[in-house]
């Protein structure tokens, strides 16, 4: 699953632009590689993030793992409904799963970042 | 990377897992299912229908002679002479400091011919250890690499399993076992597990493993019966409180520390043995420190070697942590001073920089309804 209207880091998040803002989530082969998705923790809208910046953590039963923004920017809306039932993270990652919605600080910067048929290889390329 | 990943061992089920699929992890020095359709499921599987694991990397020695019974009675902690024919006991290998080389289930097999099953990161050692001991009267064999041993656990069980062995399962009673034919091959049934539910161990030659799993697979499936994975095995067997060794006990925790007193033998016919000078007076007058349950007050998931603070100081340490899938809760075992080991205690668990407080809870945390 790899959709072509997003783009995605080395570090397996994603990012949708709309106008100025961008909303963020983990990819399918990332919730894939957790396992089920038992807990969340994200941060307060307001929050500035760098590109890269640690945003919060997404726990399965077996892995903790630490979230990097994908862009730079300021948090506008946590999604406070997936914090309740992270489960959506591994049934709907690219929808339900959503976790931020990001203000970006540089929009044009999101045309560096991975499309979806280059994401598509470097998953190949890491799962080998 | 590529070498390390070439010496780890595989057990005979390992062309099974990979056709179905199962994610595969380093555990323990061996290439071992964590997942197959996912941890939750598979836990939710065998607390309510059933779950068959490969549990083949476990080992087994067997100890045989006239002087077998004497020379268990000194290096294991449990009194052997309790066991008939037929009846299994959980135990561990005690160091003169009362901390365990490993925990073992002993079955006897015979007046004179012991197994031992022993963990499978800790096989060279063990073997190593009780060699050191000088068996003598007795010949102690590491037959680990000619058995399969599966675990078919969860209410299911005897259902599924009867359908293909002439055992009688209904008369084997918990920690008992039984030698005949399942599905054509002779085979030992045990009642015996790391679940908390009813269930069986089947042990195997190695040869014969991968046909009995796929035949226990056909037959249970409309039972419900899922392949489980590691990670399904450490969630159960911590919501039934049962320790894992290397997380909840080691060579630097005593055996009644980790709350196993209850294996710790003082009976007359056990006599004396490694670890007792240790062991008896923490058992009669409590030891220092003990391993307690405890759930999550506020949010977030304790794990492994997270440190334990009461009021702010610097306790121990969590020893093993998760979110619990039948439970619906965050638990986990850690080390507190006994004076401050009651349950509802409170104490402060630190996630990652922040504390996050917890409270001491009476286990197992689940225990099934019989």
């Amino acid at each position: 699953m790899y959709p072509e209207d997003l783009r995605f880091t080395k570090d397996h998040e994603w990012v949708r632009v709309a106008g100025d803002r961008g909303t963020v989530g983990i990819t399918d082969y990332a919730q894939k590689q957790l396992g089920d998705v038992v807990f969340l923790e994200l941060p307060d809208a307001g929050r500035a993030l760098k590109a890269g910046e640690n945003f919060g953590t997404v726990e399965s039963v077996k892995a903790v793992s630490e979230l990097l923004s994908p862009v730079a920017g300021e948090v506008v809306e946590a999604n406070a409904a997936l914090v309740k039932g992270p489960e959506a993270v591994n049934t709907d990652p690219y929808g339900a799963g959503w976790m931020l919605v990001v203000k970006l600080a540089e929009p044009a910067a999101v045309a560096a970042l991975m499309d979806a048929a280059a994401y598509k290889a470097f998953v190949e390329s890491e799962s080998k | 990377m590529e070498s390390a990943a070439s010496v780890l061992r595989k057990t005979p089920l390992y062309p099974v897992h990979r056709e179905s699929g199962a994610k595969m992890v380093p555990f323990g020095g061996w290439e071992m299912p964590v997942e197959y359709s996912g941890l939750i499921s598979e836990h939710m599987a065998v607390r309510t229908a059933a779950g068959l694991f490969d549990v083949s990397h476990m080992g087994e020695f067997e100890v045989s002679g006239p002087g077998a019974l004497a020379f268990l009675q000194r290096v294991t902690s449990n009194n052997v002479a309790k066991l008939v024919d037929g009846q299994a006991q959980y135990s561990a290998l005690p160091m003169p400091t009362g901390a365990p080389v490993d925990d073992v289930i002993v079955s006897r097999r015979a007046a004179d011919r012991y197994l031992l099953v022993v963990n499978a990161s800790n096989i060279d050692k063990d073997y190593r250890w009780l060699q050191d001991q000088e068996p003598t009267g007795c010949e102690l064999r590491n037959r680990s690499d000619e058995f399969a041993l599966l675990a078919l656990q969860g209410p299911k069980s005897q259902e599924i399993l009867q359908g293909l062995t002439s055992l009688d399962l209904a008369s084997i009673r918990y920690y008992h076992f039984a030698t005949g034919t399942v599905d054509g091959s002779e085979a030992t049934v045990s009642r015996t597990g790391y679940t908390g539910e009813d269930g069986f161990e089947i042990l195997v030659s190695a040869d014969r493993a991968e046909p009995l799993w796929r035949k226990l697979i056909e037959v249970g499936q409309p039972l419900g019966l899922v392949p489980a994975g590691l990670g399904a095995r450490d969630t159960l067997r911590l919501e039934a409180r049962m320790c894992l060794y290397g997380n909840d006990m080691d060579e630097s925790t005593t055996l009644v520390e980790a709350g196993l007193g209850w294996i710790v033998s003082l009976d007359e016919a056990k006599g004396e043995f490694l670890g007792r000078p240790v062991l008896e007076p923490q058992k009669k007058s409590g030891p220092p420190r003990k391993l307690v349950g405890f759930e999550m007050v506020g949010r977030g998931i304790a794990r492994h070697g997270y440190p334990i603070l009461l009021k702010g100081q610097g306790v121990g340490a969590v020893t093993s942590g998760t979110f619990a899938p039948f439970l619906q809760k965050n638990i986990g075992l850690g080390y507190l001073p006994t004076a401050q080991s009651a349950v509802g205690t409170e104490f402060d668990v630190e996630i990652r920089g922040r504390l996050v407080p917890a409270r001491v809870v009476p286990t197992p945390f689940y225990k099934r309804v019989k």
